[in-house]
C-alpha cells in the first residue's frame, strides 16, 4: 500500500489525458460535520429533494438498500435485503480482510491528479457486494451530495456482483440548491464475475460552478453483464469522463448508454472505451447527446482483441440553440475476426419533422419538445422498470432547460 | 368549403404553380391527376401550408376564413389533415405518441389501431423501417384520429400490396365518409345528403378511384389546372393517350 502512496503523490500535479484541467488547490477540503442519518425521512426536505432528483427514493420502497453521503461523510449504509452488502469504503478497509483483492486492482492510482486526490485525501464512498448466486431484482441506491460551498469531495466506490448474481444499483449525485461551485472526484472499480448481470445507473444533478471527474474501471467475466447508464441533463461547468471495461471472459457483455444534455457554460466530455479480450465478447456503446449552447465531446471507443467478438458504437448528437457537438467514435480490431461497427451522426433537427407534427396541431414549440423527448427515450434492455422510471423522470425535468 | 382563387406559389426560384382555381364544396371529394412535376403535391402541401412554398398570389379560404398565410398548425386545428407520400421518420419517437397527438384526447388509440390493423406499430418508432404500405397504414390511422374536415391524400396507394389496397381504401371512405361505389340503396342516400367532409386525393396509378367514389377530378399539368370533369373518364383519356394528349384536349 506504502508503494501506492508514492505512486498517487508523484502523479498529484499530473494533467488528465483529456479534459480542461482544474486546479485542485481552488476547493477546499475542509469538511463539514454531518450526524448520522438513521431514517432517511429525516433528512431536510430541501436536500431529500435534492437527492430525489438524483434518483434517490427515500421511502426506499422501490430500493434494495442504500448508501448516503454528505461531502465527506457517510450517512447512512445499510441493506433491506439477505445477500446485498452495503458498506462505507473506510469501515470496509478496517474490517474486510478481502476488500483488498478489489481496492485500486483496476484503476490505477497514477491516471491523473484526480486519482492520485482519491487515493492520498480519500473521505469515503461505497462497497456495494452481492453475494454469489443472489439476485436482488431491487435497485441499491447511493448518493453523493455536496453541501459546502467550494468543498472537493473525494470517493472511492467498489462494485462487486459475485458469480450467478444480480445486482442493480443506481448511484446519484447531487449538490444542495445554495451550492453553486464544487469539486468531485470519484473513483469506481466494477467486478462482473462469471454469469453475473450488473446494472449501474448514474444520474447527475449538480450545479452551475461543478467540476465532476469519475474514474471508473470494470471487469466482467465470464457470462458476465455489465449494463452502464449515466445521466447528465441538468447544468454542470465541466465532467470529464471516460470508464473503461474489459470483458475477459468468453461470452461477457457490456452496454453502456449515456444520454447527456449540455447547458450553456457546460463542458461535458463523456465516453465509454470497452476491451473484447476473450471469444464472443459484445460490446455496445450508445449515446444520446443535446446541447443548447453548451459544449459536448461524445466519444466511444470499442476495441477488439480477438476473432469472434462484437462491437457496435452509436453516437447521435443534436444541437437546438447553439453549442458545440463533437463525437469522436472509435473502433479498432487488432486480428481477423472482429465485427465492430459505428454510426455518428451531428445535427439539428430537421424542419421536416417539425412540420410533420405541426401538421397533427402542435405548435412549433411543442412539436419540438415532443421530438426532443423521443431522441432522449432510449430503449435499455435490462433495466429494472422503477430505473427505466428514473431515466423518463431525468428526461422529462430535462424539457425545462433544453427548451 | 375549400376556395382556391388563382394561386400562385414558388418554390425557391421556381414557379410551381402559376393560375390554380379550385372549389371543394362540404361532403365532395375530387381526384387530382398529373404527370411528375406538374405541381399536384406543391398544391398539397401550399394548402397544409408548408412554408418553403411561398405564395405569391391569389388566394386560399378555408370555411370562409382566409388561411392563405396561416401556420401550419393553425390550419390543423381548423380541421386541414393531410396524409404524406414519405414523411420523415422520428427517432425515439413513438407511433403510438403520434396518433395521440393527432387524436388531441377525441379518441382511443388502441381502438383505431386494431382496426386498421396497426397494433404491433404503436410502440415502434413513427416511420423508422416503416415499408411503403404500412407509412400509408400509419399515415391513414393518425388522420382517424385527427378526424380533419378536409384531408389531403398524397398518392395514399403508392407502395401498398394487394392485401391492404382494400383496407386503404375502405379507411379512406371512412374518412371521407363515403362508401363503397358498387353499394346504392336508402343509406347510401343518406349519407351522400349528410356528408360534409371533404378529401383532395392525388393518385398516379388510379387504383383508388376503383375504392374511391370521387366527384370531380382534375388534371393539373405544368402548374395550371388542364382540365376538369368526371375521374373516372379522365383517368381512361390520360390511360389511352397520356397526359400531354389529354391536357390538350381538355384545355
Amino acid at each position: 500500500m506504502r508503494s501506492l502512496d508514492d505512486l498517487a503523490y508523484k502523479a498529484k500535479d499530473k494533467k488528465a489525458a483529456i479534459g480542461p484541467d482544474i486546479n485542485l488547490d481552488s476547493y477546499s477540503l475542509e469538511p463539514a460535520t454531518h450526524a448520522d442519518v438513521k431514517n432517511l425521512n429525516t433528512i431536510p426536505k430541501r436536500d431529500r429533494e435534492r437527492m430525489t432528483l438524483a434518483g434517490l427514493d427515500a421511502s426506499e420502497k422501490e430500493r434494495a438498500g442504500t448508501y448516503i453521503q454528505r461531502d465527506a461523510t457517510a450517512v447512512h449504509s445499510g441493506s433491506n435485503v439477505d445477500g446485498l452488502e452495503i458498506i462505507p469504503i473506510k469501515k470496509a478497509l478496517k474490517e474486510m480482510e478481502w476488500i483488498k483483492d478489489y481496492y485500486w486492482k483496476l484503476a490505477s492510482v497514477d491516471t491523473d491528479k484526480y486519482t492520485a486526490r482519491v487515493r492520498l485525501d480519500l473521505q469515503d464512498g461505497y462497497v456495494i457486494r452481492v453475494l454469489p448466486g443472489k439476485k436482488v431484482t431491487l435497485p441499491a441506491q447511493a448518493c453523493f451530495y455536496l453541501e459546502k460551498e467550494g468543498f472537493n469531495q473525494n470517493v472511492h466506490n467498489i462494485i462487486i456482483a459475485e458469480e450467478e448474481s444480480e445486482l442493480h444499483v443506481i448511484s446519484g449525485c447531487a449538490s444542495a440548491s445554495h451550492v453553486t461551485r464544487g469539486l468531485h472526484a470519484g473513483v469506481s472499480e466494477f467486478y462482473v464475475k462469471k454469469n453475473a448481470k450488473l446494472s449501474f445507473t448514474m444520474i447527475h444533478h449538480w450545479a452551475e460552478d461543478v467540476v465532476v471527474r469519475p474514474r471508473s474501471v470494470g471487469i466482467v467475466e465470464k457470462g458476465g453483464l455489465f449494463l452502464s447508464n449515466y445521466i447528465s441533463m441538468k447544468p454542470v461547468k465541466s465532467v470529464q469522463s471516460y470508464p473503461t471495461i474489459y470483458l475477459v471472459g468468453k461470452g461477457a457483455v457490456a452496454r453502456s448508454y449515456s444520454l447527456l444534455v449540455g447547458s450553456p457554460g457546460s463542458e461535458l466530455d463523456v465516453g465509454g472505451r470497452i476491451y473484447l479480450q476473450a471469444k464472443d465478447t459484445r460490446a455496445e456503446i450508445v449515446s444520446r447527446a443535446i446541447t443548447n449552447g453548451g459544449n459536448i465531446i461524445s466519444r466511444g471507443d470499442i476495441i477488439g482483441e480477438v476473432p469472434g467478438v462484437k462491437g457496435h458504437l452509436e453516437c447521435h448528437g443534436l444541437i437546438l440553440n447553439g453549442g458545440i457537438m463533437h463525437a469522436i467514435p472509435e473502433l479498432s480490431g487488432k486480428v481477423d475476426g472482429v465485427e465492430l461497427s459505428h454510426e455518428a451522426a451531428v445535427g439539428k433537427i430537421a424542419q421536416e419533422e417539425i412540420l410533420y407534427l405541426m401538421s397533427r396541431g402542435l405548435t412549433e414549440e411543442e412539436a419540438t419538445a415532443t421530438i426532443v423527448r423521443g431522441f432522449l427515450s432510449v430503449d435499455i434492455p435490462g433495466l429494472p422498470a422503477s430505473l427505466k422510471a428514473e431515466i423518463d423522470r431525468a428526461v422529462e425535468l430535462s424539457q425545462k432547460d433544453v427548451m | 368549403m375549400l376556395l382556391i382563387e388563382d394561386l400562385q406559389v414558388k418554390l425557391g426560384n421556381k414557379k410551381i404553380l402559376k393560375h390554380v382555381d379550385l372549389e371543394i364544396q362540404p361532403g365532395e371529394t375530387q381526384i387530382l391527376f398529373g404527370p411528375n412535376g406538374s405541381g399536384k403535391t406543391s398544391l398539397l402541401m401550399t394548402i397544409m401550408g408548408y412554408p418553403q412554398y411561398k405564395v405569391t398570389g391569389g388566394r386560399i379560404l378555408f370555411n370562409g376564413e382566409d388561411i392563405t398565410y396561416m401556420r401550419v398548425d393553425e390550419r390543423a386545428r381548423l380541421g386541414i389533415g393531410m396524409s404524406y407520400q414519405r414523411p420523415p421518420s422520428i427517432q425515439g419517437l413513438k407511433t403510438r405518441r403520434m396518433v395521440q397527438v393527432c387524436a388531441n384526447g377525441h379518441a382511443d388509440v388502441d381502438t383505431l389501431a386494431e382496426s386498421m390493423n396497426f397494433t404491433e406499430f404503436l410502440e415502434r418508432d413513427i416511420n423508422v423501417g416503416f415499408s411503403g404500405g404500412e407509412i400509408k397504414r400509419s399515415e391513414l390511422l393518425q388522420l382517424m384520429a385527427q378526424d380533419a374536415d378536409l384531408t389531403l391524400f398524397d398518392e395514399p396507394e403508392s407502395g401498398v400490396d394487394l392485401e391492404n389496397i382494400s383496407l386503404i381504401g375502405n379507411t379512406i371512405n371512412t374518412l371521407l365518409q363515403r362508401v363503397n361505389g358498387t353499394q346504392h340503396d336508402e343509406t347510401t342516400k343518406r349519407i351522400a345528403k349528410e356528408r360534409s367532409k371533404m378529401g383532395l386525393i392525388i393518385t398516379h396509378t388510379g387504383f383508388i378511384l376503383d375504392y374511391v367514389t370521387a366527384d370531380k377530378g382534375l388534371v393539373l399539368y405544368d402548374g395550371m389546372v388542364a382540365g376538369r370533369g368526371n375521374p373516372v373518364e379522365i383517368f381512361k383519356q390520360i390511360k389511352k393517350v397520356g397526359y400531354k394528349e389529354c391536357a390538350r384536349c381538355a384545355a
